[in-house]
C-alpha cells in the first residue's frame, strides 16, 4: 500500500517532467530551432564534462536545501514563501563567519553550519510565532520578512563587509574560508562544487527519519493534515507551527551558506535570490518528499546549469530552460488529472485481468 | 392501482462493486413508498438512475407504464419527478421565490409578483406554512428543506424523492414534514422515501423496499410488519433494539462540573451556570434540542473550549485549566461531534489515527522515536475488536472508510486509552442500524465495567435507551435530572422546551 502510493507520486512527477519537456520542445520549434539539437546542448551543458556535472551538483545543492525548507514548512500545512528572506540571512550570518572566525576545519563547519541555520531559523521564527500567536498568514508574513532581509542586508553590507572597489557587494571571502574544499575541487576540475552537498544530503535523510520516525514528525503532519483533529488529540498546534517554521528557515538558511559561501564568494545587495522561489517548483515536483526532493533539485539543476550552454551553441534564448521549469510545475500543481489517468489504467489493466480470468473459468467449466 | 413508477431488473456496477444487482422497484400512484437499506446498500445509486444521474447497465424504467430513458435530471423534471436532495441546493442570499423560481425564471422580466403568488398558493395548499420573501439565510433548516419541496411541487412534479430527509431535522420538524408528506399524498402525489430509520417509515409509509448489498430482500407492507422484523431484513440477522442493561450500583462521582460558565463563538453565555456529577456505573444522558449550549459543554469539559467560571473536576482532581492532554491522562475519552473535522486525520492511515492520542507514550515510542510495528499492532487490535472494516486495513486512510467504521475506529480508539469517562457527543449520528447497535453496546460495556459514560444526543430515543439518568439542557442552562425510569418522553419533551416541571408542578 506504502508503496503504491509513492510510485503514483513517482509516477506524476515523470510525467510532469516530461511533458514540461515536450511543451519546451513544441516551444523550441515554434521559434524554428531543432529541439533535438536544444535540448541535447541544454543537457550536455549541465553534465558534458567533470567540472560541468560539479556546477550542476552546486546549483542542485541550494535548490535542494530551499526545497526541503519548503517542503517541510508543507508538511505541517504551511506555505514558507519566505525563503529567499531566510537565505539572505543564512547567509549574510555564514559570510560574517567566513571573514571573522577562524578555527580548524572541521570546527570551523560546525560554526559556519550552525550560524547560518539559526540566522534562518530566526528568520522563520517570526512568522511562525505571529501564526500561532495572533494567526496572521504565514505567506503574508513571510514574504514581509523577505523585504526586511532585502533591506537589512542592503544597510548591512555597505558599511561592515564593502568590498574595495564595490559598494553593491561584499568584500570576496577567501578561498580557504569558503565552503569548496581542495579535494573535491580537484575530482571535479575546480568549478564550484562544495561540501554543501554533503549538508544537503544529510538533511535529506535527517528530514526523512523526523518525518517518518519520530513523534516529532507524527506530531507536525497531524497538524498539517488535520489541525482540529491534532488540537483535539491534545497535541499543541502552536507550538508545532513555530517548530515548524523555524526548521524550515533554518534549512533556507543552509541554503544561504552554500549559495553565499560555497557557490559564490560574497553577497550582493539589492538581490532577493530566485533560487528562494525555485525552491517551491522543487518541493512541488518532489511531491514534499525529501527523497522526491532530492531528485527534483538535481534535475532542476540541470536545467539551470545547462541553459546557458544551450543558448551559446543554438539560437535558444535561455528563457525556454525557465519555460520548461514552469511548465512542469504547472503539470505537476494539476497532478490530481495523472493521478486518475494513472489510476484509471490501473483499474482497467486490473478488469481486464479479471476478464480474462473469468473468460479462462468459463472455458473451464464449458470443456467439462 | 396503477404503477406510477417501475424500475425492472435494474443492474448498475461500478469498478470492483455491483451497486444494484437486479432490483425491482414499483411505486404505486397515491402511496408513499420507503426504500430501506444500510448505508451502501445501493439505495442511493438507485435513485439516481431514477434521476437521471447515472445510466443502468441493465434493466428497463417505466413511469406511467410507458417505457422511458432517463438521461439527465432534466428528463426527470420533465417526466414530473423531483428530488429533496439530502444537502440542500439553494442560495443563501437569494429569497425563497427568487430561489424556487431559479431555473424557472420564464422569459427575460422576471416576474416575481406572478411566482410569489403561486408559491404562496403551493404553501397553503400543502401547509408548508412559509414567507416566500424570506431569505434563505434567516430562515431555519427545517424551512429550508420546505423550500426544496417547494420547488419541485412549483416545476408541477408528480412524483418526489426525498433523500434521507430527517437527518437534519429537529423532533418537532419531523413530525411536520410527516405531515406534508401526508398532505401530498392527499393532493395526488407519490413519494418514494429514502431512509434507515424504521419509525419514520412505520409513521408515513405504505409499502417498504427493503435492499440489502445491492440486491433486492423484500417488499413489505408498512402496517403489517414490525419494525424488528423489517431491521432484520435490512440487517441480514436479527437486531436489538434496546440494549440489555443490568442494573448498576453507582459509586463514586467520576466527573464533576461545578458552576460552569462558558460563552460560544460570539462570546455569548452558552452554558449558563453548570453543574452535573456523573458517577461510576452509570450513563448520563444530556438531552437538549441542537444549539442549547451542548457543545460549549463539552468542549468545555475536553478542554477545546476556554472556561468562564467554575470548575471540572475528574477523579476529585481538578482539570479546570489543565491541558487537553492533561485531561486524557486523566482519564477522559471523547468522542466528537464531528468525527470529520475533530475526530480523525482523513488523509492518514488508520494506523497513526489508532495512536495520535498515545504516540508519545511507551511502547509506541521511545525517546521521540516511533514504533511503527507496535503501532501496527495496536491499530489491528482495534479494529479487530471493534470489527472496522477497510479495504487496506490498518494501511487505509481514514477517509476512504464508511462513516459507521470511521465510527468504530473512533470509539474503539477512545476505548483502548481506558478511559474513566467517555464523553461521546452524537455517538451513532448518520449511522446505520447495525452500527448503531454495535456502538450503543459497546458504551453499555463501559458502564457495566464501573466506568462512566455521558452521552450528548439529539435523538430522544437514543438518550431514553443508554441513559441511567437524564439532564435536559435548554439554552445552555440545566433544566431538571431525572432518573429515566422515572420519566418519559413527554416530560423530557416539555423539558426541552424550557418548561420547568418541578416548579409548574409548584
Amino acid at each position: 500500500m506504502k508503496v503504491r502510493i509513492k510510485s503514483n507520486a513517482f509516477l506524476i512527477a515523470v510525467s510532469a517532467v516530461i511533458l514540461g519537456l515536450i511543451a519546451g520542445g513544441l516551444l523550441m520549434l515554434a521559434i524554428g530551432s531543432n529541439p533535438f539539437t536544444g535540448f541535447y546542448y541544454l543537457f550536455r551543458g549541465g553534465l558534458m564534462s567533470m567540472e560541468r556535472i560539479g556546477n550542476t551538483i552546486a546549483t542542485a545543492i541550494t535548490l535542494m536545501l530551499v526545497g526541503l525548507s519548503v517542503a517541510f514548512a508543507f508538511k505541517t500545512g504551511l506555505f514558507n514563501i519566505g525563503a529567499s528572506g531566510q537565505m539572505l540571512v543564512g547567509g549574510l550570518c555564514a559570510t560574517l563567519v567566513a571573514h571573522y572566525v577562524f578555527l580548524p576545519r572541521p570546527l570551523y563547519l560546525v560554526v559556519i553550519i550552525t550560524a547560518a541555520f539559526l540566522g534562518g531559523a530566526a528568520w522563520g521564527i517570526i512568522p511562525g510565532f505571529l501564526k500561532a500567536k495572533f494567526n496572521v498568514h504565514e505567506v503574508v508574513a513571510t514574504i514581509m520578512m523577505n523585504w526586511i532581509a532585502y533591506w537589512s542586508v542592503y544597510y548591512f553590507v555597505p558599511i561592515y563587509l564593502k568590498a574595495p572597489s564595490l559598494e553593491t557587494e561584499s568584500r570576496s571571502i577567501a578561498i580557504s574560508q569558503t565552503l569548496r574544499s581542495p579535494w573535491l575541487s580537484k575530482i571535479f576540475g575546480g568549478g564550484y562544487i562544495n561540501v554543501g552537498i554533503f549538508v544537503a544530503i544529510a538533511a535529506v535523510f535527517i528530514l526523512k527519519f523526523i518525518l517518518d520516525k519520530t513523534t516529532l514528525g507524527f506530531e507536525l503532519k497531524a497538524v498539517g493534515s488535520n489541525r482540529f483533529c491534532a488540537e483535539y488529540a491534545g497535541i499543541k498546534v502552536n507550538r508545532n507551527v513555530i517548530i515548524s517554521m523555524m526548521i524550515a528557515g533554518g534549512l533556507a538558511g543552509l541554503a544561504g551558506m552554500t549559495y553565499y559561501t560555497g557557490y559564490s564568494r560574497n553577497i550582493q545587495i539589492g538581490v532577493l535570490p530566485q533560487m528562494g522561489f525555485d525552491g517551491i517548483a522543487v518541493a512541488l515536483l518532489g511531491a514534499s518528499n525529501p527523497i522526491g526532493v532530492l531528485f527534483s533539485a538535481f534535475f532542476f539543476g540541470i536545467l539551470q546549469s545547462g541553459k546557458g550552454f544551450m543558448n551559446a551553441m543554438t539560437e535558444i534564448p535561455p528563457e525556454i530552460a525557465d519555460t520548461i521549469i514552469a511548465t512542469i510545475i504547472y503539470f505537476t500543481a494539476t497532478s490530481v488529472l495523472f493521478k486518475r489517468f494513472w489510476d484509471a489504467v490501473g483499474r482497467r489493466s486490473k478488469a481486464k485481468a479479471l476478464q480474462n480470468q473469468e473468460q479462462a473459468d468459463g472455458e473451464g467449466v464449458s470443456h467439462e | 392501482m396503477s404503477h406510477v413508477i417501475e424500475m425492472l431488473n435494474i443492474r448498475k456496477e461500478f469498478p470492483g462493486i455491483v451497486a444494484n444487482d437486479d432490483i425491482t422497484l414499483q411505486v404505486e400512484k397515491g402511496e408513499i413508498h420507503a426504500i430501506l437499506g444500510e448505508n451502501g446498500a445501493g439505495k442511493s445509486t438507485l435513485m439516481s438512475i431514477l434521476f437521471g444521474l447515472y445510466h443502468p447497465d441493465r434493466g428497463i424504467i417505466k413511469v406511467r407504464g410507458k417505457e422511458v430513458r432517463i438521461a439527465s435530471p432534466n428528463d426527470a423534471s420533465d417526466l414530473g419527478i423531483g428530488m429533496v436532495h439530502q444537502h440542500f441546493q439553494l442560495v443563501q442570499n437569494f429569497s425563497v421565490t427568487e430561489n424556487i423560481i431559479l431555473g424557472k425564471e420564464g422569459g427575460f422580466v422576471l416576474n416575481r409578483k406572478e411566482a410569489g403568488k403561486k408559491i404562496k398558493a403551493l404553501s397553503e395548499q400543502y401547509g408548508l406554512s412559509i414567507n416566500p420573501s424570506a431569505l434563505i439565510e434567516d430562515i431555519t433548516v427545517g424551512m429550508q428543506q420546505r423550500v426544496e419541496i417547494l420547488k419541485m411541487l412549483y416545476r408541477d412534479a408528480e412524483i418526489l424523492i426525498f433523500d434521507e430527509p430527517t437527518s437534519v431535522l429537529t423532533p418537532q420538524e419531523i413530525d411536520e414534514l410527516m405531515q406534508i408528506m401526508r398532505n401530498m399524498i392527499k393532493e395526488g402525489k407519490s413519494i418514494i422515501l429514502i431512509t434507515h430509520k424504521l419509525n419514520e417509515i412505520k409513521s408515513v409509509a405504505d409499502r417498504c423496499t427493503i435492499i440489502r448489498k445491492g440486491k433486492l430482500v423484500a417488499v413489505v407492507d408498512v402496517a403489517s410488519t414490525s419494525q424488528a422484523k423489517m431491521a432484520a431484513m435490512m440487517v441480514g440477522r436479527p437486531v436489538n433494539f434496546t440494549v440489555a442493561k443490568e442494573e448498576m450500583h453507582t459509586g463514586a462521582p467520576i466527573l464533576e462540573v461545578k458552576n460552569l460558565n462558558v460563552q460560544n463563538v460570539k462570546k455569548l453565555p452558552a452554558v449558563k451556570d453548570f453543574s452535573l456529577q456523573v458517577h461510576s456505573g452509570e450513563i448520563v444522558g444530556i438531552a437538549g434540542v441542537d444549539g442549547n449550549g451542548q457543545s460549549e459543554l463539552v468542549e468545555a469539559i475536553t478542554g477545546l473550549r476556554a472556561i468562564v467560571s467554575g470548575s471540572v473536576w475528574i477523579n476529585g482532581k481538578e482539570i479546570t485549566n489543565s491541558s487537553i492532554r492533561e485531561r486524557n491522562e486523566a482519564g477522559l475519552g471523547h468522542i466528537p461531534e464531528d468525527r470529520q473535522k475533530r475526530g480523525l486525520v482523513m488523509n492518514s492511515s488508520l494506523s497513526t489515527n489508532m495512536v495520535i492520542k498515545e504516540y508519545y507514550r511507551e511502547p509506541f515510542s521511545h525517546r521521540g522515536v516511533l514504533n511503527q510495528s507496535v503501532i501496527d499492532e495496536h491499530a489491528q487490535d482495534i479494529c479487530d475488536a471493534f470489527d472496522v472494516r477497510s479495504g487496506e486495513g490498518i494501511f487505509s486512510h481514514a477517509g476512504k472508510l464508511s462513516g459507521g467504521n470511521q465510527q468504530k475506529a473512533i470509539v474503539g480508539r477512545e476505548m483502548a486509552l481506558g478511559p474513566d469517562i467517555i464523553i461521546a457527543v452524537q455517538p451513532t449520528r448518520g449511522l446505520d442500524v447495525g452500527a448503531i447497535e454495535y456502538i450503543h453496546k459497546r458504551l453499555v460495556e463501559h458502564r457495566d465495567k464501573g466506568k462512566a459514560v455521558l452521552l450528548v444526543s439529539f435523538e430522544l430515543d437514543e438518550v431514553f435507551n443508554l441513559s441511567d439518568r437524564i439532564a435536559v439542557m435548554n439554552s445552555g442552562e440545566l433544566i431538571d435530572i431525572v432518573q429515566t425510569s422515572a420519566t418519559n418522553e413527554e416530560e423530557v419533551g416539555l423539558m426541552m422546551a424550557g418548561v420547568k416541571i418541578k416548579e409548574a408542578a409548584l
